[in-house]
């Protein structure tokens, strides 16, 4: 029977299931699949904290959302057009998110009575209406994926545990992805058990072959490319490209990489990358606490590696001394924070932009420090070297403001050419830079270059540079140790306009203003770029008129941030926090910014930011 | 258990010119002396601290290392003796308090052409630095730390610390202390430190021995000197100092030796046959067969162990000199080791290999 095929622009898929079904690999198959074929695409991962909380309950759910099109996306997507629902414990938690008319696969074979009971439901959803505004496709997925293995030397369990290749050999049926690079992703993975491979690629054949030919799927569905830019691709999530932007600063620093971490979600997955290229002179330290982390870090950079640590919130709260110190000893280092919600442990695998505040000040007495945001996850990797081009030539520490959502979110990313990358190579100092009155030549560890106001870097090793530095204050200049009133106001106001300075080294903030003359400016941080800018391109698409400016320098903000708060009547500061960027806006530029806020552990949906500027623009 | 053939670990073999501590860091071009290491800084510790004692050993043993003043690093945390990095001319970091040994650990790591020693205090190092110290010991990354241990906070003025004995008045505890304290050594030796020692601020020969063991021993040294401090708990050494009770009390170890101590040697060291450690007995009192002769390199810490709880809170009984001295790998040199191995297999410049890396997984290509 030839089946119907139907063009689609966009799809919107979420895979649900148990955290043991394995629907994060599930998820990033198929969407490396849709990235193989060309689509734009953007994922939004969703898991528990818990490894492995009770099978079939609602706190298990793990999911995996990817959002693809033949045209460029900025979001995951708003909500699902197709759930995958392993049980009902998935099918509960997701099914709030579907507009109606929306695609439910289920798989039945979990809808027993006990499993039902385990989330509550009172009734069988399959049978008793109330799944009535979807399309429910009701698939055995798990016996037909046993009966599929019947010839192979697996027991049950092992058979049933391929069901999630078989959901995915249907929906890449259904999708018409193509098939090789899973099938050579499934060899590898399973390159030690042979028999474990060819299982799953016959499970993940046989969903295929389901799809092909039952008659429940009448349609098959097609998302041509996107028009993309010229040049290679890969997907990549925000984590691996924060990874391979700091191996880049290595090499292109020609400094060798230390990084210093303590494991935290959702920031160890930086660790176990940066673990595995030792090749490129990296060191991974696995400290005893995110203290130590940081302080190795630091001792690193004092003997002139590039210092790096990674680490969640609640670890920098614990790293602010050591951050203090890096600020005193005026040395390179760059602190990694993948945000999540807090306060306290908070939901360790939910998003949040709730440390800007910490990063900015978050440490006691005048420490300013650089901060820097990426705005997706492709965007982690120039945020990185970004991040260490300012350590290195200001010799100040750099805070790095990802987050869960950029983490283990994922996008195409057009590969660079590596030497395009920025030049970071760094000149340690080698001779003495000061005259005694007497003549003598000395080493003034605190003499500042007077463009930068940053300080010589003389590594232990350098002979005639001996010099003592600490957290004590010290005289401008020679370093020493002082108490003197006149020289402590004279170094905090040095340790500011060195931050200060940074602005006449960063672009200037631009504004995207189609038509230059909108009223109403919305200006987004880090990972909201993707919901605003969808929300816009929505706002546009219905003559809404609407500018949008995105902040990636928070310390220092681009000199003309003021300027271009003022040219608009109102501006509007979207946050997954209570307005710690717009207090600071209000306080440093006298703006009276509207905040919009939400902190739920999600990114912002693209159609809730259009309808919260479209109200502002009315009132405007 | 003891083995009084072995050669202490750490002591140079014979024939051999430089430990396999100091390999990597350079030569001194001629040699060196105690005033190359004097910084021109005023040296601000109160008159009489012992600290004084210390630093003037230090400077004096310095130029034996035999390596560039250059590559000489002193990390310390916070409290009168981590004042000490300003006062030697070499580089030096004063930094927070207790987190010494974590900023050695990076610095030791990144650079095997260093020396890298930590000076830290009871407070520092057993307080609010505990974590860091235990576990730079059981990494046995190769840096020295040299605990100075008055059994008092100093620069905050006189409240007790973790090595203060119970029941220790204070300003804090004006009726008396009531935390137990630490035993320096035993602590080290629980964390399963290769070599531990402990010494005295106003022995200097023995202060300066106990310093070459350790810039000998490749990977993590802790030495405990006992340090007066003159002005908030003066004289709590004395009864290892007094003429009329030291040689009661103070056991010197040397590798190799029976343990016996006493001005004639009438008290001597054996296993307690009523318990898992050992005791003082008279040395008349037992055949010579059953006195515990010292060996740093038995692999067990439990002998060491055993040596440390000799002492009580009182000092009685208390060993002096290198507890423990055992070759195990270097965290340093493990992870120096694992990079080393991943970059013999490079056959391309680092930017050819990130370009490689970046390209690697599932890529497509649009024309």
């Amino acid at each position: 029977m030839a089946k119907q095929v139907r063009q689609l622009d966009r799809v919107v898929i979420r895979f649900a299931g148990d955290s043991g079904d394995g629907m994060q690999l599930t998820g990033d198959r198929f969407t490396s699949e849709t990235a193989q074929l060309g689509n734009d695409l953007s994922t939004l991962p969703n898991f528990p904290a818990e490894i492995r909380a009770p099978a079939g309950t609602l706190p298990g759910v793990s999911s995996f959302q990817v959002h693809f099109a033949n045209f460029d996306i900025l979001t995951p997507g708003d909500a699902p057009d197709v759930l995958v629902a392993m049980n009902p414990a998935a099918l509960k938690a997701n099914i709030g998110d579907l507009p109606s008319g929306a695609t439910v696969i289920v798989n039945t074979d979990e809808f027993t009575k006990r499993n039902l009971a385990k989330v509550g439901y009172d009734s069988d959803p399959l049978t008793d209406g109330s799944l009535a505004d979807y399309t429910v496709a009701p698939v055995a997925l798990t016996s037909m994926t046993v009966a599929a293995l019947q010839d192979f030397d697996l027991s049950k369990k092992e058979a049933e545990r391929a069901k999630n290749m078989f959901a995915l050999g249907l929906l890449s049926w259904m999708y018409s992805r193509p098939t090789e690079s899973t099938i050579r992703f499934l060899e590898r993975k399973f390159a030690a058990r042979p028999e474990l491979a060819q299982a799953n690629i016959a499970a993940f054949k046989a969903g295929w072959n389901f799809g092909e030919t039952t008659e429940s799927f009448a349609v098959r569905y097609e998302v041509k490319p996107a028009k993309m830019a010229p040049g290679t691709y890969r997907n990549i999530t925000g984590n691996v490209a924060l990874s391979y932007g700091l191996l880049a600063a290595s090499v292109r620093s020609g400094l060798p990489l230390f990084l210093g971490a303590y494991p935290i979600t959702p920031a160890s997955d930086v660790l176990h990358e940066l673990s595995k290229h030792k090749k490129f002179g990296v060191t991974t330290f696995q400290a005893e606490d995110e203290i130590a982390a940081v302080g190795a870090a630091l001792g690193a950079s004092y003997g002139g590696a590039l210092g790096v640590t990674t680490t969640s919130g609640p670890g920098v709260a614990l790293k602010a001394e050591t951050i203090g110190l890096a600020v005193a000893l005026e040395l390179p280092l760059v602190i990694c924070d993948i945000q999540r919600a807090g306060p306290s442990t908070g939901m360790p695998t939910k998003t949040e932009q709730a440390d800007l505040m910490l990063a900015l000040f978050g440490r006691h007495g005048e420490a300013p420090a650089a901060v820097i945001a990426p705005q997706s996850p492709a965007d982690c990797f120039y945020a990185a070297l970004e991040a260490c081009r300012i350590a290195l030539k200001y010799r100040t520490p750099v805070v790095l403001l990802s987050d869960g959502y950029l983490a283990n979110g994922s996008e195409p990313w057009l590969l660079p050419e590596i030497d395009e990358l920025p030049d970071l190579r760094v000149e340690f100092a080698t001779e003495p830079n000061h005259e005694l009155p007497d003549g003598r030549r000395v080493f003034w560890p605190y003499k500042r270059d007077p463009q930068t106001l940053a300080r010589p870097w003389a590594v232990p090793g350098t002979p005639g540079l001996e010099h003592r530095i600490g957290g004590l204050e010290k005289a401008d200049g020679s370093g020493e140790i002082s108490y003197d009133p006149a020289n402590h106001d004279k170094m905090v106001r040095l340790r500011a306009a060195r931050i200060e300075g940074i602005a006449q080294d960063i672009p200037p903030l631009t504004v995207d203003d189609p038509d230059n003359d909108a009223e109403v400016l919305v200006l987004g941080w880090g990972s909201t770029y993707g919901p605003i800018g969808a929300a816009c391109r929505q706002l546009r698409a219905r003559g809404v008129k609407i500018a949008q400016a995105h902040l990636r320098h928070l310390s220092p903000l681009p000199a003309n941030t003021g300027e271009v708060l003022r040219s608009y009547q109102r501006v509007v500061v979207p946050e997954m926090n209570l307005g710690q960027l717009s207090t600071l806006l209000r306080a440093r530029f006298l703006v009276d910014v509207i905040s919009y806020n939400q902190v739920r552990g999600l990114p912002f949906t693209a159609a809730e930011l259009e309808s919260a500027l479209e109200e502002v623009v009315k009132n405007a | 258990m003891p083995r009084p053939d072995a050669a202490p670990s750490g002591a140079p073999a014979p024939g051999a010119t430089v430990p396999r501590s100091l390999q990597l860091v350079p030569k001194a071009e001629g040699r060196l002396t105690a005033k190359d290491f004097k910084s021109d800084q005023e040296v601000r510790w109160c008159p009489g601290c012992g600290d004084y004692a210390i630093l003037a050993a230090v400077q004096s043993f310095l130029p034996e290392l035999g390596v560039r003043r250059e590559n000489i690093v002193f990390i310390s945390g916070i409290g009168c003796s981590s004042r000490f990095p300003y006062y030697v001319e070499t580089y030096g970091m004063h930094s927070i308090h207790g987190r010494a040994p974590a900023i050695a650990t990076g610095l030791a790591v990144a650079r095997p052409d260093l020396s890298v020693w930590v000076v830290t205090g009871d407070g520092d190092a057993l307080s609010i630095g505990g974590n860091h110290l235990i576990h730079a010991l059981r990494r046995n990354v190769n840096v020295k730390i040299l605990l100075f241990n008055n059994r008092i906070y100093g620069l905050t003025k006189g409240q007790y610390s973790p090595t203060s004995e119970l029941g220790k008045i204070t300003k804090s505890t004006p009726v008396g202390s009531a935390d137990w304290p630490f035993n320096p050594i035993s602590l080290a030796l629980g964390a399963e430190a290769s070599f531990v020692a402990r010494t005295i601020d106003s022995d200097r020969k023995h202060l300066i021995s106990v310093l070459r063991a350790a810039a000998h021993h490749p990977g993590s040294a802790l030495v405990e000197i006992y340090q007066n401090c003159n002005i908030f708990n003066d004289g709590a050494f004395d009864v290892l100092k007094d003429p009329s009770s030291r040689d009661s009390s103070l056991i010197r170890l040397e590798h190799g030796q029976p343990v016996v101590f006493g001005a004639n040697q009438e008290y001597a060291v054996v296993r307690d046959p009523a318990g898992f450690g050992l005791r003082v007995v008279d040395t008349a009192s037992v055949p010579a067969s059953e006195i515990i002769t010292h060996d740093v390199t038995v692999p067990d810490p439990a002998y060491a162990f055993a040596l440390s709880r000799l002492s009580g809170e009182d000092l009685s009984h208390t060993p002096i000199g290198v507890f423990r001295a055992v070759d195990r790998p270097t965290y340093d040199e493990l992870v120096r080791g694992q990079v080393t191995t991943a970059q013999a297999k490079v056959t391309q410049g680092a930017e050819a290999e990130l370009a490689s890396l970046l390209h690697s997984g599932d890529t497509w290509t649009i024309l």
